[in-house]
């Protein structure tokens, strides 16, 4: 069930479009803040809150890359492997990570700590290659400063 | 020379609040709204000026805006959207103004709303931009607070309301069409034109999507006028570029120049010319989606006219260089990955010819191309143009590979006759994980 809190940010959510369904995408991406992926169950709950059917929200769920229908780690590190990141060598950064903390793209590393998935362009080729923890975006990342980098993501 | 869209960026990366906007001239634009700067007046005055769609696409605003039905009898809400989802790869200078100075944006989504008596604003963001995310959401705060936003505004009638939709990624989410059902909360699948947006957009309603850097652009040739703005411009064109520059360059980044500057300019004189030890041999003018230029286009002014359509086209101006240290073919290989990958799937050139061609492409890679494969990449190029599928984004597939295929033909053919990637040992770089 959505809690309190979840409901009030769906609430608020919603005021932002004349139809209910327009908010279809922030009540996912809201509720995932929170519960960290959208399972079966929460895809019903924001069903039922925006009235709309199941599939609807999840025919938009299954289409948008940065809303999860599988767990995740504690923290999901998106590499970019964009055209000017792979020029600057994005996919050492792949292998390092790989290394360090056995998750392959698509996998979660066995303690739960890091999910690792291919992004798109981050938007900072000019600091390529790039790599982005959760919100946060780091620009000229060379595989020898991954473990700097990420130490402080528990 | 003039640099009005940046000029008070930050160097450090802070943000700029609505006190140091105003102070330096932000907002005055919107108080000059009123009876004597009708819509109809700043849709000519932003015609005149000449401003063109920064996004990729170079249409005249103010023709844009032409089509959407006005007066008493038009269709109520109207909307206008800002394309803030930059995807294209190589691209990031909507970031960099949306980062920092968020005023501008908010001023100009207000003029353009104005101009076509919208009284609804979205500014539509990537998922990945959160930077930008936190301080728009404060600008649009502090705007509201300043009456700029949600009130009528000063000896007008116009009261605008905006609002900031974040987006969940995909690439396919900047074509103003998808763009749309994405806003309605649907998956973004593009929509058959005509209708065209400026007459059935958002909810059936007239919309107008406009790229970021064009909306920062209106707020100037309000304060300035079209004549200023046409002298801040080398060419036809009004106004500056943002032009950027990634690959292995010596200093990548971002310049705002007068809009005409040439390749050279930008990749000598301010990205100060390929990186040690590696040599020039080609670049992408703007985004993925635009064709190959070589040192013989290095004297090409970067506008929307000057560039023959036979060599290609302008796009975003962020450009991205191709070294003598990196394959060709792996290149191409990562780009076309990249476009199977976006591809929304909902028609079937686009959904099956992508993964094709970049299989294909996989075949030069790993040794195991014949010359029938060349061939059948040629006819992609043509099976995938214009005209054969639903929407933009697999002909802009088409742009990079086609112009590949000439310009960097020996390189195809060496990975046919060496049975492989002559870059494999030179370079790590070369080889593409799947
Ligand atoms: S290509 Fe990686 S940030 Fe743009």
């Amino acid at each position: 069930m959505l809690s309190e809190i979840e409901r009030r940010e769906l609430e608020d959510a919603v005021k932002h479009y004349p139809d209910k369904r327009g908010a279809t995408i922030d009540a996912l991406l809201t509720i995932q803040r929170r519960r960290g992926w959208i399972s079966d169950d929460t895809l019903l709950e924001i069903a039922q809150f925006l009235e709309i059917t199941v599939e609807d929200v999840d025919s938009v769920a299954t289409f948008y890359n940065l809303v999860f229908r599988k767990p995740v780690g504690r923290h999901v590190a998106f590499v970019c492997d964009s055209i000017s990141c792979w020029i600057k060598g994005c996919e050492q950064v792949q292998e390092q990570i790989k290394t360090l903390y056995q998750a392959d793209l698509g996998q979660t590393s066995p303690d739960g700590r890091f999910t690792v998935l291919p992004i798109a362009c981050l938007g900072h080729c000019e600091r390529a290659p790039a790599l982005m923890i959760d919100q946060d975006v780091y620009g000229d990342v060379t595989p020898e400063k991954i473990e700097q980098i990420v130490e402080k993501y528990k | 020379m003039e640099r009005p869209l940046t000029q008070h960026i930050h160097p450090d990366g802070t943000t700029r609040t609505l006190r140091e906007y105003v102070t330096t001239g932000g907002y005055r634009s919107v108080q000059r709204l009123s009876s004597e700067l009708a819509p109809k007046d700043l849709q000519r005055l932003v015609t005149d000026a000449g401003l063109r769609g920064r996004g990729g696409g170079g249409f005249l605003t103010g023709t844009k805006w032409s089509f959407v039905p006005m007066g008493v009898d038009a269709p109520k809400p109207k909307y206008i959207v800002a394309n803030g989802d930059e995807m294209e790869p190589g691209t990031f200078k909507d970031r960099v103004l949306m980062e920092g100075d968020p005023h501008g944006l908010v001023e100009g989504m207000i003029l353009a709303g104005y101009a076509i008596d919208a009284e609804v604003g979205y500014i539509f963001l990537r998922g990945e931009y959160h930077l930008s995310a936190q301080r728009l959401t404060e600008a649009i705060a502090e705007a509201y607070a300043a009456g700029y936003l949600g009130k009528p505004l000063p000896g007008t009638k116009f009261r605008f309301d905006l609002h900031l939709h974040a987006s969940a990624g995909r690439y396919i989410c900047g074509e103003e069409t998808a763009l749309i059902n994405a806003l309605e909360g649907k998956r973004a699948v593009p929509r058959a034109k005509p209708p065209f947006p400026q007459t059935v957009g958002l909810w059936g309603k007239p919309t107008v999507v406009q790229n970021v850097e064009t909306l920062y652009n209106i707020p100037h040739i309000v304060n300035q006028g079209s004549d200023w703005y046409h002298r801040l411009s080398r060419t036809q064109d009004g106004g500056t570029k943002i032009y950027g520059i990634s690959g292995r360059v010596a200093n990548p980044g971002w310049w705002e120049l007068p809009l005409g500057t040439t390749v050279r300019e930008v990749l000598e004189r301010y990205a100060g010319g390929m990186a040690d030890g590696v040599r020039f041999r080609g670049l992408l003018p703007g985004g993925i989606s635009t064709a190959f230029m070589t040192e013989e286009h290095l004297d090409l002014p970067l506008d929307f006219s000057s560039i023959p359509p036979e060599v290609g086209r302008l796009g975003t101006a962020t450009m991205i260089v191709l070294d003598d240290h990196t394959c060709p073919v792996g290149f191409v290989l990562n780009l076309e990955k990249f476009f199977a990958r976006e591809s929304c799937g909902w028609c079937t050139p686009c959904r099956e010819g992508l993964p094709w061609v970049a299989r294909i492409l996989m075949s030069f890679e790993d040794g195991r191309a014949t010359k029938e494969d060349l061939s059948l990449l040629e006819m992609h190029t043509k099976w995938l143009a214009p005209g054969h599928t639903f929407c933009g984004l697999a002909p802009g597939a088409m742009a990079p590979l086609q112009s590949a295929l000439k310009y960097f033909h020996d390189d195809f053919e060496r990975h046919i006759t060496t049975g492989g990637c002559p870059w494999s040992k030179k370079s790590s770089q070369h080889r593409i994980v799947v």
